[in-house]
């Protein structure tokens, strides 16, 4: 393959009201990755350019960007995958703060919010739990915090709603699915979470690097229990003999 | 003064967020003390998040004839009895306690069929000691961890990067740092500081470390005259990813091996029986790490220039299962079918050992004030951590450490801000925005070529030497390093300020390397191929006058009783 054209977004806040793409070309390595494209204009062109990456190895999440457009970890994203055209362009759903990098703050105070881990009480320990039991949550656990999901979802990028997004929707599912977990959160969600403005278009599930069904298994579940316990008495009557779990009071 | 600054009052100045900073803030938040926690990265995303294999903690679930005495054993053998033997014996008991802790905050690690934690077999661990949550362990301690953070309401500052540690009167009591995202300096005044910032395997060219690992804390500690120690002592893990050179270096798990992979040179040999007929590929890294080198010196390589990672006999829903996040990073970066190709392996830089000196109980420094924990601290693991210890290591000593530090809080006395320190110091920062700098990225550059091609994983008194050479020269021209741009998300100026710190750590690491005369653990010298009776010592470093000066001091003797849990050491 021959050199990198690549655009990057430049775009200092302080200074300038509008940001600019900016071309740089960039020799291609044998199975680079797009971080390491954006690195090479950091380390030899420009040490100012701003970019948030920390592990490089798609485990941590940190260096979320629009690669042609598409909601993508910088350094998930082989050149050779892409062709040798490439925009790089900082996550839309959220502030910039300078260049690629943006204000993804908000979402710590939505975890915030999400009623956290609560073991059913009584239990014995050390605590015993099912091998298949573990399972059950572990799609939801691989999630790496990138808030590409977040990116992509249009309910986040053009309306402004309550919803939280579809990160949240994960964090609260995985707890949800907890085997020891005391709390049932999908009324929470629907009440303070929002959850009845996503109408199921499954972008975020298809931009997520770790391939959590975020929309199928996740979303869909979280929003059918709580039209359950809301719109269905048969059905609450019976979960409840059941000993379903409690309510989130809220 | 110009420019504007905040200032923070806290008891607890927690420098850091991995699994060390993040349970040492949860500590000093339940000792009722007001904690601030800072990092240079975003929330939730510290190298801790990186840990692949498993915590190490002797419960004793798959083989019952494990217990604390056996982990004992295990770190000193092969700490290669220049462990602290306290730390060692705190680490072995404790770390069951901080496994179902971790549990009770909401972690779900794999279970046994009849529901307990699972625990999987790992390098030179005696018996089956490892929890786990399948490959993505640290991924699971960190989010567990995150969700302690937020919820018991811990202030933190992220993306802030500390540039200097405050010392008043000999004690520390306070930091001064810029918040990336304003460009804004901030004073934190406080009464402790716990460092916990992580390692230092960035100093390296080929290195499983995130971009933060710059050992940011050495050089902290080391300018606010802590002692730092066992700085020679550099862990290569047998396993990084080879190429595409764009991933060169990434950490491939011990889990694979753990799991039942083999290591084939380029004749399709399986060499670890020739080098370690017992353990084979669970022996300890230091072992695995050379003869893998070897193999690929003497030529028995692979085209990319390693050997090869053999667990397609395991069938491919086993691997898809216990190995996720291996399957993911092969067939994604290198576009390789581990269940059904073999991976092509090397050694990569991996872990400190060493670190800033630290009371075993408390994790105070020999700075009144100053506390430290994780990967940052020395003395657990002496000349070679074993795999699945540094999870143990945060939890149990970060918890320590802010037990420690709030308890030393309660007493002592709160200092006024000094402007004049503040003033000087953004003075000195500011001195590196400037036109004509030199790159930072280029000496940063030379500095890791220097130091995986002089002292790397064996090493001789010629090849150390050509290392300082090179660090010395770049000590020289770092006054010449500057950037253009503000204080503002500014990448330049990072590296120039991560640059003093790689320095201090280069210096240390070489220096004490080239001291240490004989090969113990993760040092090898091929001039000194024996380990040496008259080595079992720590080398100190603190910072004098004339630079840097090193004591060599006898290791701590562990009580008659311990002896029988560790084998005799033998030379």
């Amino acid at each position: 393959m021959t050199d990198i054209n690549l655009k990057i977004y430049r775009f200092n806040p302080d200074e300038e009201t509008v940001g600019k793409f900016v071309d740089y070309k960039v020799p291609y390595v044998d199975g680079m990755v797009v971080l390491d494209a954006v690195r090479y204009v950091q380390e030899k062109i420009d040490p100012t350019l701003a970019i948030r990456w920390n592990c490089k190895a798609a485990k941590c999440g940190s260096c979320s960007a629009e690669i042609n457009n598409r909601p993508s970890l910088m350094c998930k994203t082989r050149v050779d995958s892409i062709g040798n055209n490439i925009s790089v362009a900082p996550m839309g759903a959220y502030p910039n703060i300078k260049d690629l990098v943006t204000d993804v703050s908000a979402n710590w105070s939505i975890l915030k919010k999400i009623p956290p881990f609560t073991p059913k009480p009584g239990m014995e320990k050390p605590w015993r739990i099912h091998p298949a039991d573990v399972e059950r949550s572990k799609e939801f656990k691989r999630c790496i915090e990138c808030f590409l999901c977040q990116d992509v979802c249009h309910v986040m990028r053009e309306h402004n709603t309550k919803y939280f997004g579809p990160r949240h929707m994960v964090k609260a599912a995985s707890l949800d699915m907890h085997p020891l977990d005391a709390l049932d959160r999908s009324e929470f969600l629907d009440n303070e979470g929002g959850i009845g403005y996503c109408n199921i278009t499954k972008c975020c599930q298809d931009v997520c690097p770790e391939h959590i069904h975020i929309t199928d298994n996740a979303i869909i579940q979280e929003k059918e229990r709580a039209a359950d316990l809301k719109y269905d008495p048969i059905a609450m009557i019976i979960k409840r003999r059941k000993g379903r779990k409690e309510k989130v009071v809220k | 003064m110009e420019e504007t600054f905040k200032t923070i009052k806290t008891d607890v100045l927690v420098i850091g967020a991995g699994g060390a900073g993040m349970r040492a803030s949860i500590a000093v938040k339940e000792a009722g003390l007001d904690v601030v926690m800072v990092t240079k990265s975003l929330l939730g995303k510290a190298h801790t998040v990186m840990a692949e294999g498993g915590i190490a903690a002797a419960l004793g679930n798959v083989d019952p004839q494990d217990n604390w005495k056996v982990h004992y054993g295990d770190i000193i053998e092969e700490g290669v009895y220049i462990s602290n033997w306290k730390m060692a014996e705190i680490c072995a008991k404790e770390a069951p306690d901080r496994v179902f802790e971790l549990e009770s905050y909401g972690a779900l690690f794999d279970r046994t069929p009849d529901g307990r934690i699972l625990q999987r077999a790992f390098g030179a661990h005696t018996y089956r000691r490892l929890c786990h949550v399948g490959d993505r362990t640290g991924l699971e301690i960190i989010k567990t961890l995150e969700d302690q953070i937020l919820h018991r309401d811990v202030k933190f500052y992220d993306e802030m990067y500390i540039t200097k540690i405050v010392v008043k009167n000999g004690k520390a009591c306070g930091a001064i740092g810029i918040k990336m995202n304003t460009g804004e300096f901030h004073y934190f005044q406080s009464k402790s500081v716990i460092v916990a910032t992580g390692g230092c395997g960035r100093v390296y060219k080929v290195t499983s470390n995130s971009w933060e690992s710059t050992g940011d804390g050495l050089g902290l500690a080391y300018e606010a005259g802590a002692v730092l120690k066992d700085m020679e002592m550099i862990q290569f893990h047998p396993t990084g990813m080879v190429y595409p050179p764009g991933v060169k270096g990434l950490l491939i798990t011990e889990a694979v091996r753990g799991e039942g992979g083999i290591l084939l040179n380029s004749k399709g040999e399986r060499y670890m029986l020739r080098y370690s007929p017992q353990k084979k590929e669970l022996d300890a890294r230091d072992v695995v790490a050379r003869a893998n080198y070897r193999e690929i010196q003497e030529g028995r390589g692979t085209e990319h220039g390693g050997v090869y990672l053999d667990i397609t006999s395991k069938g491919a829903d086993y691997i898809k299962h216990k190995l996720p996040s291996m399957y993911m990073q092969f067939m994604e970066f290198a576009g390789v079918d581990i269940t059904k190709e073999k991976m092509e392996v090397a050694p990569t830089v991996h872990y400190q050992m060493g670190g800033i000196r630290v009371e075993p109980e408390t994790g105070q420094s020999s700075l009144e004030g100053l506390f430290a924990a994780g990967e940052v601290a020395s003395g657990l693991h002496g000349a070679n951590r074993l795999g699945g210890n540094s999870l143990a290591d945060i939890l149990v000593f970060g918890r320590r450490a802010g037990i420690g530090a709030a308890e030393y809080s309660k007493t002592a006395k709160e200092t006024d801000v000094d402007t004049k320190l503040l003033e000087t110091e953004i003075k000195r920062i500011k001195g590196f925005l400037r036109k004509d700098g030199k790159n930072p990225y280029e000496l940063i550059d030379r500095l890791t070529t220097a130091m995986s091609d002089h002292v790397g994983i064996v090493r001789t008194k010629d090849e150390i030497e050509k290392a300082i050479k090179i660090i010395e020269e770049l000590k020289k021209e770092y006054k010449d390093v500057g950037t253009l741009g503000s204080f503002k998300y500014n990448h330049g100026l990072l590296g120039c300020l991560e640059l003093g710190n790689m320095l201090i750590a280069t210096e240390a690491i070489s220096r004490a390397a080239l001291m240490r005369e004989e090969s113990r653990g993760a040092h090898t010298r091929v001039d000194f191929p024996k380990k040496d009776k008259n080595w079992l010592k720590n080398i100190e470093i603190n910072k004098a006058d004339s630079g840097m000066k090193f004591n060599v001091v006898p290791v701590e003797e562990m009580p008659a009783e311990y002896k029988q849990y560790a084998k005799p050491e033998e030379y």
